[in-house]
């Protein structure tokens, strides 16, 4: 497999999470302080890259089968929750995640607690709130570098795509200096939870001792399977939640 | 021990997420699909998406439903 599809849904993946990152760190900013609310952000960026960099070296020391059994199945189990959870929000059945309005409970909540400096930080709230919405946001994306980076050996390739992820997102926060509502977020986890659960599918069945039929080619089959099937889903519900029957 | 159980429930939450019964179907059958390779000598590709879109498919109803 090509670098290329490991970049991209590592991007995406990373791109979701770093837009719900991005509405915590400017409530925090705007209504708070800058300063703190950096400091915060930069602590939950260390822990994250020493996550990586402890684990993902440590992982690939696993043998192959084992790693992708292991991999497997947490990825399928992981993807299908983002699946599940796009398809509930895309057929009406689970409120969509509003940017707009998470912006507007977090600032509601910084306006009301008080200040106070602790350990070299000014405003301790501020970078609370920051270091959590980075590092609680980062973990799924840490993990998904992790276990898709280790299984192609290839790290490098699926940090780049997180970093390149964080560039774009953080750029575009600061020009735009709103939480960006306009994203299509759903669509992106619905996109991420399809490569997920395909990759979990497909490593999970090889660690198990399967021999794919086409070997690598089967993931072209899997990709627009899993796709399909879970659009069907969706459809299925929308016209349950329509007809109010099942 | 309370900041034990509270690690304990975010990774619980992180890996498993809202229905449980999804983790316990991939993992039965990846474990019945190494038998079937392994025992059988069945190369049973197919089970493991089976199962996931079963899974899938059961989730949505469970939660559709309550």
């Amino acid at each position: 497999m090509t670098a290329l599809p490991l970049i991209l849904t590592v991007f995406v993946a990373c791109a979701v999470e770093a837009v719900e990152a991005l509405t915590i760190v400017l409530a925090a900013g705007l209504t708070r302080e800058w300063r703190s609310t950096f400091q915060g952000m930069a602590a939950a960026l260390v822990v994250l890259a020493a996550i990586v960099a402890v684990l993902g070296p440590t992982i690939t020391l696993l043998p192959l089968t084992a790693l992708r059994l292991v991999v497997g199945a947490l990825l399928a189990i992981f993807g299908l929750q983002w699946l599940r959870k796009a398809i509930l929000r895309a057929t009406g059945y689970k409120a969509l995640h509003d940017e707009a309005s998470a912006y507007l409970r977090e600032v509601a909540a910084a306006k009301e607690a008080a200040v106070s400096s602790r350990r070299g930080v000014t405003d301790w709230y501020a970078f609370t709130l920051s270091f959590k919405g980075v590092l609680l946001e980062g973990l799924e994306v840490v993990f998904i570098v992790i276990t898709f980076g280790a299984n192609q050996h290839n790290m490098g390739a699926a940090v780049l795509g997180a970093a390149a992820a964080i560039v774009v997102v953080a750029v575009t926060g600061i020009l735009v200096r709103a939480p960006l509502s306009r994203v299509p977020e759903n669509a992106m986890k619905f996109a991420v939870g399809v490569m997920l659960t395909s990759f979990g599918i497909f490593w999970g069945a090889e660690g198990a001792g399967v021999t794919w039929p086409g070997n690598d080619a089967a993931l072209l089959v899997l990709v627009p399977v899993v796709a399909l099937v879970s659009l069907g889903y969706t459809a299925l519900l929308r016209r349950t939640a329509i007809t109010g029957g099942d | 021990m309370k900041r034990l159980k509270s690690i304990g429930a975010f990774w619980y939450d992180f890996v498993v997420g809202d229905d449980w019964r999804v983790a316990v179907v991939v993992v039965a059958a990846l474990a019945l699909t190494a038998l079937l390779v392994h025992a059988a000598g069945v190369n049973a590709w197919w089970l493991l998406p089976l199962c996931v879109f079963a899974a899938l498919g059961w989730s949505l109803r469970r939660a559709t439903r309550t």
